[in-house]
């Protein structure tokens, strides 16, 4: 990323997003995508923020985050994988591969790992249903996806961020 | 030379690795001095040939697939840019293809065959026709052609599209201020579904004409589009395909030169299965959580932000531009029954061959599976058949000989929904799918309504209990009691489809694979996708 001459503030960077689209009929889930797709997750700071902007409590601006499986308020690892556990991924063998998942990455759904490369999250349907099982990284869909294929993978995405040299 | 390609930039082609395939493309075709014209268009639908690519010849388009990254060198040198037959992976002219040349394509029409993102493109395949025709009708006219056509809602509901935008014209705003909405559902939750993705990915005018000539009719002046937030891909291509339209002014003030407005924008959903029912839905665009509302009033007349609405789903929409293009009566025609017209049927899960297949309603669940499924992909027996998303029945092979249309289903206790066909072969676990259906429930209930909330919840507990039992040799005649009577009890006081269809899966199981329900093998099973070790 390029220095930016001034530091932005958390608080200052969440004012802005919020300042942008306030006046947008409906705006609390463009407002929260903006923040998570800024951060990777929604920080705490943004609860009185978002709350002020719209002239609701932070309650209700904690309850709409909660509701919604996508909106994150913990930091995740690098990649957050999601794995398909709709029917036609689950016909293909889903469960298995989510069992093996689970065990390589010793984690559970909704945990990260040690390392804080990968945070696990079950979805529910990705739309790719006749090359089934699928996972998604990003917003990558990974189709026809085994636990050969899913470890080869998981190397891949580890070395390619270490690589660049990113920290947490 | 240039040589035109195509190869599709739809979800299911790049999960199957269709931009390294490009990415070799582009790299070799330039070692080798030769150029190509690489045009990433939508799936045609055939996924189990995906990544499918074509080449543009003077028969016609002929087709490669499914190529991966090593086939590259291969095509090239056994002459593909001539649209040659020798390689393994030639399938002749796309077209001709057995899979597509059966369909009848009437929403599908353009997918795969054209740039989803150039507006020239649409207009050279049939594009906005729809529009022009609706331009010289009345709004009530447009609506009248739209009942004509005999449409029922897509999205599952099958409520008939006319009658409902009838509804929404004869609404009135509550002040001059308000405004009336078009809100097209993109919250394609269902397992096994995948038309609206490739719809939005390979043919979004399509969806874009149909909500404007819908706006058109009903009054309304601004679109949302509710997209779901597993659909990144759709969301990009929808979103250059918006741009574009505002662009070439279908979109905005004074359309085309005539008095009509229309605004439209994609709002995405934050991962909640619920908020593809419409009252969530419009909670969640709202900015709340995704309360089912109770109903009435009508989203029709008190919809989004308490002003007459109408909530659409893809293909419904997508559908309008064919309807006024080519006369309510031509789409009428298709179809059998009171279900007229075509559905995108989507074959997933465990299928040899799956993708989209749009037919007329009335041919069989067993001529779908097999003529175009050609069995399961494992190669073992098809066991059972889950028809119509988490929320649809089980089917056994006794009822596969069931005509694909609304009412037969119905007759059977199962829904056709969104049109996605999920095969499963003989090593599923009935009891593991009837607890998951359950278990599906409580992640996705909204919360507002008890019998959804609790009676989900209460349904694992009571199969688990069952699976105890059984193991411990008890007997589980009292426990099967209960799990009918917490199905009534869903079933009849849930406030909307959640609640109220999560039963069907689960009755579906223990009425036709009693054999399978709570057996040792099953119980076997269930814990193993538990992952209990045995």
């Amino acid at each position: 990323m390029i220095a930016n001459s001034k530091v932005e503030s958390i608080e200052q960077i969440i004012s802005e997003i919020v300042e942008k689209k306030v006046k947008i009929p409906g705006a609390l889930l463009p407002i929260l995508h903006d923040i998570q797709h800024h951060f990777d997750y929604i920080p705490k700071a943004a609860l009185a923020i978002v709350a002020q902007g719209l002239q609701q409590t932070e309650a209700e601006i904690y309850g709409v985050i909660t509701f919604y499986a996508h909106f994150q308020l913990n930091k995740p690892g690098r990649h957050t994988i999601e794995i398909c556990r709709g029917e036609a991924c689950q016909a293909m063998g889903s469960n298995a591969l989510e069992q093996a998942v689970k065990s390589q990455l010793a984690v559970d759904f909704g945990e990260t790992t040690a390392d804080k490369n990968f945070t696990l999250e079950p979805v529910y349907c990705l739309g790719n249903c006749a090359c089934s099982p699928s996972i998604k990284v990003a917003d990558n869909v990974y189709g026809r996806m085994n636990s050969e294929k899913f470890a080869k993978l998981s190397e891949q995405l580890s070395l390619y961020k270490i690589s660049l040299g990113e920290e947490l | 030379m240039t040589t035109t390609l195509y190869l599709p930039m739809d979800t299911t082609a790049l999960s199957m690795g269709a931009d390294d395939v490009a990415k070799a493309l582009e790299f070799q075709t330039s070692a080798n001095e030769q150029t190509i014209n690489l045009i990433r268009n939508g799936s045609r639908g055939m996924f189990y040939l995906e990544p499918l690519l074509e080449v543009e010849t003077e028969q016609g388009r002929v087709a490669y697939g499914p190529v991966s990254i090593g086939d590259v060198e291969s095509l090239l040198a056994q002459g593909m840019l001539n649209g040659e037959s020798t390689h393994p992976l030639y399938l002749g002219l796309t077209e001709n293809i057995p899979y597509l040349a059966k369909q009848q394509r009437l929403t599908f029409q353009r997918a795969g065959i054209i740039d989803p993102l150039s507006i020239e493109d649409y207009i050279k395949h049939q594009g906005f026709i729809g529009l022009s025709n609706a331009l010289k009708l009345s709004a009530q006219g447009i609506v009248d052609e739209m009942k004509i056509s005999g449409l029922r809602g897509r999205g599952g509901a099958a409520f008939p599209t006319g009658i409902k935008w009838q509804t929404v014209l004869d609404a009135k705003v509550t002040s001059s201020e308000q405004k009336k909405y078009i809100v097209c559902n993109a919250d394609e939750g269902d397992s096994g579904t995948f038309s609206d993705r490739l719809i939005m990915e390979a043919d979004p005018f399509s969806l874009i004409e149909g909500m404007i000539i819908a706006g058109i009719a009903v009054g309304a002046t601004q679109g949302y589009i509710y997209l779901r937030s597993e659909y990144p891909q759709a969301q990009k291509i929808l979103e250059q395909a918006i741009a574009n339209a505002y662009q070439d002014n279908y979109l905005g003030e004074a359309i085309q030169g005539t008095e009509h407005q229309f605004d439209l924008e994609v709002r995405v959903g934050a991962g909640a299965y619920i908020c593809g029912e419409e009252t969530s839905l419009l909670e969640s665009l709202e900015g709340k959580r995704g309360l089912v509302r109770a109903k009435p009033p009508l989203p029709a007349i008190t919809g989004l932000f308490g002003q007459p609405t109408t909530v659409n789903n893809v293909i419904s929409l997508a559908t309008v531009p064919t309807i006024l293009a080519k006369g309510a009566q031509y789409y009428q025609d298709y179809g059998v029954g009171r279900s007229r017209g075509t559905l995108p049927f989507q074959l997933a899960g465990n299928i040899k061959k799956g993708g989209l297949v749009e037919l007329a309603f009335g041919t069989t669940l067993a001529d779908l599976v097999n003529d175009f499924g050609a069995g399961t992909y494992t190669g073992e027996t098809m066991k059972a058949i889950q028809v119509g998303g988490p929320l649809g029945a089980y089917l056994p092979e006794s009822q596969w000989q069931t005509p694909l249309d609304y009412e037969a289903f119905s007759a059977i206790g199962a829904v056709l929904g969104h049109g996605g066909i999920v095969v499963f072969d003989d090593s599923v676990s009935m009891t593991a799918q009837a607890r998951f259906a359950m278990e599906f429930c409580v992640v996705e209930s909204c919360g507002k309504c008890t019998p959804c909330r609790i009676g989900s919840t209460r349904g694992v507990e009571v199969i688990d209990k069952m699976i105890t039992a059984h193991e411990q040799s008890e007997p589980t005649e009292a426990l099967n009691e209960l799990l009918v009577d917490l199905c009534d009890t869903m079933i009849d006081g849930s406030l909307c489809a959640m609640g109220g269809m999560t039963p069907i899966p689960v009755r579906s199981v223990m009425q036709h694979f009693s054999d399978d329900f709570i057996t040792d093998a099953t119980v076997t099973e269930v814990n193993k996708t538990m992952g209990k070790e045995q």
